[in-house]
C-alpha cells in the first residue's frame, strides 16, 4: 500500500512541476490582466530549446529552455502590447507558430527519424533529512533541482503581490489599466516584464519536460500543457497558492490512473484526465463573487495616441 | 497577393532550412493545384472542413462570441455522427439515414457549444477558457468511444467499425475522392454570408457583437438570445464539419479524425475578414496549403510542419495590420477585428 500511495504522489508532483512552472507564468500576465494563450507554444519552444541547449550539458539545456520561452514571449509582447493586436489570436498564432517552428527545427537538426536519445538529463538530488521522510520523502525532496524551484515561486509571487511595490503595481493595472496609467505607473513595460517572465517560466516547463522527465524532444510533446496551465490559474482563482493547488490537482488526476491501475481497477483512463477540465469548468461556474478574474482581462487594449 | 506572399514566405524558409526551394515551391504546387486529382482529392477535401469550421468561426467572433472550441464541436459532431450512422446500420433507408447523421452532428456540435454558452451567460465564464476545456473533454470523450462503445468488433484497433456504405457522402463523379460535403460546405458558408448581410437576424447578430450594450439600448436588441443563437449556430456548424468528415472522407471514427480543423479555422476566418463567404476562399488557400504540404514533404525531403509556420505568420500579419489600420482612426473604439463592411 505504501508503495501504491508513494507513486502516486512522486507521479503527482511530476506531472505538477511543469504545469505549475507554467501556469506561475500565466498568473503574472493575467494579473497584468493579459491572457496569453501562446503559453503553450512558449512550453514547446522551451522543450526544443532544452534539446539544443542540452548538447552542452544540462544546465545549458535550461539556458536553452528559458531562452526559447523567452523568445515566444517576445513575439507576444511586440504583437500585443507594441502593435495592440488582439490577445487571443496573437496567442493562438504563436502557438501554431511554435508547432510549425519547433517541428521543422527538429526535422532539419535532426532528421526526420529523430535522434537526440539520450541527451543528458537533470539527476534527482535528495535534500538530507527530508527525503528520508517515511511515504513522502522520495517523492516530494529526491527531485530534479528544478522541483524545489517550483516549490519556492508560490510563496515568493504571494509575497510579491502583496508587500512589494511592483506586485501591488501588476495588480493595479490587471483591475484598472487607465487608474494604473493616471497614477503614473508605466503599464506598458510592466505588463512586458509581465509577459517576458511569464514565456520564460513556460520555457522552463518545457525544458522540465525534455531535461527531467521524457529524456528527449518529441514533436508537439507539450500537448496541451500550456492550455491546462491556464486551466489551473483559473482554478486557483487568481493567486499563487491556488495555482500551486490546483497544479497539484492536475497531477493528482492524472496520477490517479497509474494508481489505479496499479491497484487493478479497471475504469476507463479517460474519466480521470477528463476530471481536471470539468472540476476547472464547475470552480470557474461556482466560484464567482468570491473569485473575479482581473477586470481587465483578455481585453483588447487601448490604442496608443 | 496573399499566394505571393506565401510563395514568397515559403521561398524564404525553404532557403534558411537548406532545403532545394525550386522543388520544394514546385512540390507545393504538384500536390495542392498542379494536377486535378491533387485539386479535387486533397486540396478540395481538406477545404471542405476548414469552410464549415471557418463559417462557425467567423458567425461567432462577428457576434462577439470567441469560440476557441470548433475543435472539440467538430469532434463531438463526428462521435455523434460515427455513433447514429453505426446503430442505424440494421434499419432505415438511405437518404433518411444519411440526413439523420449529419443532423445529429450538427445537433452535438451545437449542444456542446451550449454549454459554453451557459457558463457565459449564467456565471460569466469566458468562452475562450471554457471552449478550450471542452475541446479536451472532447477529445478524451472520442479517445474513449473508440475504446469503448463505439470500438470496432475485433476491440484491437482504436477505432470504430467501417460505416456502411448507405451513410456515406456520395462522391461527386469524376473528381476522386472528393464528396457531396464541398456543396454543403459552400451552400451554407454562402447563406450564412447572405443573411449576416441582409437579414435582420444577420444585423442583430453583427450589432450584438459590435457593442452589447449599444445593440440593447439604441437597437432594442435581445442581446442574450441573439449571443445564444450565435453559440448554437457556430457549434452546429462544426459539429456538421466533423459529420461531414466522418461520412465524407475517413469513413469511421478514429482518435485523431481532425488534425486540428477547428484551430485552423480562426486563421481561415480572419483572412476572410470573418465573412462567411469569404471563408470559402480562404479556406481553399489553407486546404491547398495543407495538401502542398504532405507533397513537400514526399517530393521534396521538407518538413510539412512548415506550412503551420507560414499560416502562423499569415495570422500575425493579418491581425497586425487590422490592428495598424484601426490606430490610424481617430477616436476609434471600434474592436480590433473589422469585419468586412456591409
Amino acid at each position: 500500500m505504501n508503495d501504491v500511495v508513494e507513486a502516486f504522489l512522486a507521479a503527482t508532483v511530476r506531472t505538477a512541476v511543469p504545469l505549475g512552472l507554467a501556469a506561475f507564468g500565466e498568473l503574472l500576465v493575467e494579473r497584468a490582466g493579459l491572457i496569453n494563450i501562446g503559453l503553450e507554444g512558449a512550453i514547446l519552444a522551451g522543450a526544443f530549446g532544452a534539446l539544443v541547449g542540452a548538447s552542452a550539458g544540462v544546465e545549458m539545456g535550461f539556458v536553452g529552455a528559458a531562452i526559447a520561452g523567452l523568445l515566444v514571449g517576445v513575439l507576444f509582447a511586440l504583437c500585443v502590447i507594441w502593435i495592440r493586436a488582439d490577445q487571443i489570436i496573437t496567442g493562438t498564432a504563436l502557438t501554431l507558430l511554435s508547432v510549425g517552428a519547433t517541428g521543422t527545427l527538429y526535422r532539419a537538426l535532426y532528421g526526420s527519424g529523430g535522434a537526440a536519445l539520450g541527451i543528458p538529463t537533470s539527476e534527482p538530488l535528495a535534500i538530507p533529512g527530508l527525503s528520508s521522510l517515511p511515504v513522502v520523502g522520495t517523492a516530494l525532496f529526491a527531485q530534479p533541482p528544478i522541483t524545489y524551484f517550483a516549490y519556492l515561486i508560490a510563496p515568493a509571487l504571494a509575497w510579491w503581490f502583496r508587500r512589494t511595490h511592483a506586485g501591488l503595481a501588476l495588480r493595479a493595472i490587471g483591475e484598472r489599466p487607465e487608474a494604473a496609467e493616471t497614477a503614473g505607473i508605466a503599464v506598458d513595460r510592466a505588463r512586458v516584464l509581465a509577459i517576458l517572465t511569464g514565456g520564460v517560466l513556460g520555457g522552463l516547463a518545457g525544458g522540465t519536460l525534455v531535461l527531467a522527465q521524457a529524456g528527449t524532444f518529441a514533436e508537439g510533446m507539450s500537448s496541451g500543457r500550456g492550455f491546462i496551465a491556464i486551466a489551473i490559474v483559473v482554478l486557483g482563482r487568481w493567486t499563487p497558492h491556488g495555482v500551486a493547488a490546483g497544479a497539484l490537482l492536475f497531477g493528482a488526476a492524472s496520477a490517479l490512473q497509474y494508481a489505479f491501475q496499479a491497484m487493478g481497477w479497471n475504469a476507463p483512463y479517460q474519466v480521470f484526465l477528463v476530471v481536471p477540465y470539468l472540476l476547472t469548468l464547475a470552480a470557474l461556474a461556482g466560484a464567482v463573487g468570491r473569485a473575479r478574474a482581473p477586470a481587465a482581462l483578455g481585453r483588447t487594449l487601448e490604442s496608443r495616441r | 497577393m496573399v499566394v505571393v506572399a506565401i510563395a514568397g514566405a515559403a521561398a524564404l524558409l525553404l532557403r534558411a532550412g537548406g532545403y532545394p526551394v525550386g522543388r520544394g515551391l514546385a512540390a507545393l504546387w504538384s500536390g495542392s493545384f498542379g494536377s486535378w486529382y491533387a485539386f479535387t482529392s486533397a486540396t478540395l477535401v481538406r477545404a471542405v472542413p476548414l469552410v464549415l469550421t471557418g463559417a462557425a468561426v467567423a458567425i461567432a467572433f462577428r457576434a462577439g462570441v470567441l469560440n476557441i472550441g470548433a475543435e472539440g464541436q467538430l469532434l463531438v459532431g463526428a462521435a455523434a455522427a460515427a455513433g447514429v450512422a453505426l446503430s442505424l446500420e440494421t434499419s432505415g433507408g438511405f437518404t433518411p439515414g444519411l440526413a439523420l447523421a449529419l443532423l445529429a452532428a450538427a445537433l452535438a456540435g451545437a449542444m456542446w457549444a451550449a454549454v459554453a454558452a451557459l457558463l457565459r451567460m449564467r456565471y460569466g465564464v469566458l468562452e475562450v477558457i471554457s471552449t478550450i476545456m471542452l475541446n479536451f473533454v472532447a477529445l478524451h470523450l472520442v479517445s474513449y468511444l473508440v475504446r469503448g462503445p463505439l470500438q470496432e468488433p475485433t476491440r484491437v484497433y482504436p477505432q470504430s467499425a467501417t460505416i456502411a456504405e448507405a451513410f456515406h457522402l456520395p462522391r461527386i463523379p469524376g473528381a476522386g475522392r472528393l464528396h457531396a460535403g464541398l456543396i454543403l460546405a459552400i451552400a451554407l458558408a454562402g447563406a450564412a454570408g447572405w443573411a449576416l448581410r441582409n437579414t435582420a437576424a444577420g444585423f442583430r447578430l453583427v450589432a450584438t457583437g459590435e457593442s452589447p450594450s449599444a445593440a440593447a439600448s439604441a437597437g432594442g436588441i435581445d442581446v442574450r438570445g441573439t449571443t445564444m443563437r450565435a453559440f448554437l449556430m457556430t457549434g452546429a456548424l462544426a459539429g456538421l464539419a466533423g459529420g461531414v468528415e466522418v461520412l465524407g472522407v475517413t469513413l469511421a471514427l478514429y482518435e485523431n479524425i481532425s488534425p486540428g480543423y477547428g484551430y485552423t479555422a480562426i486563421a481561415v476566418a480572419l483572412l476572410a475578414r470573418l465573412d462567411p463567404w469569404r471563408v470559402v476562399a480562404t479556406a481553399l488557400l489553407f486546404g491547398a496549403l495543407e495538401a502542398g504540404a504532405g507533397a513537400m514533404q514526399r517530393d521534396a525531403g521538407v518538413p510539412s510542419t512548415l506550412v503551420s509556420v507560414i499560416e502562423a505568420a499569415l495570422i500575425l500579419a493579418v491581425v497586425a495590420a487590422q490592428a495598424f489600420r484601426s490606430r490610424r482612426l481617430p477616436n476609434d473604439s471600434a474592436p480590433d477585428l473589422r469585419p468586412v463592411r456591409t
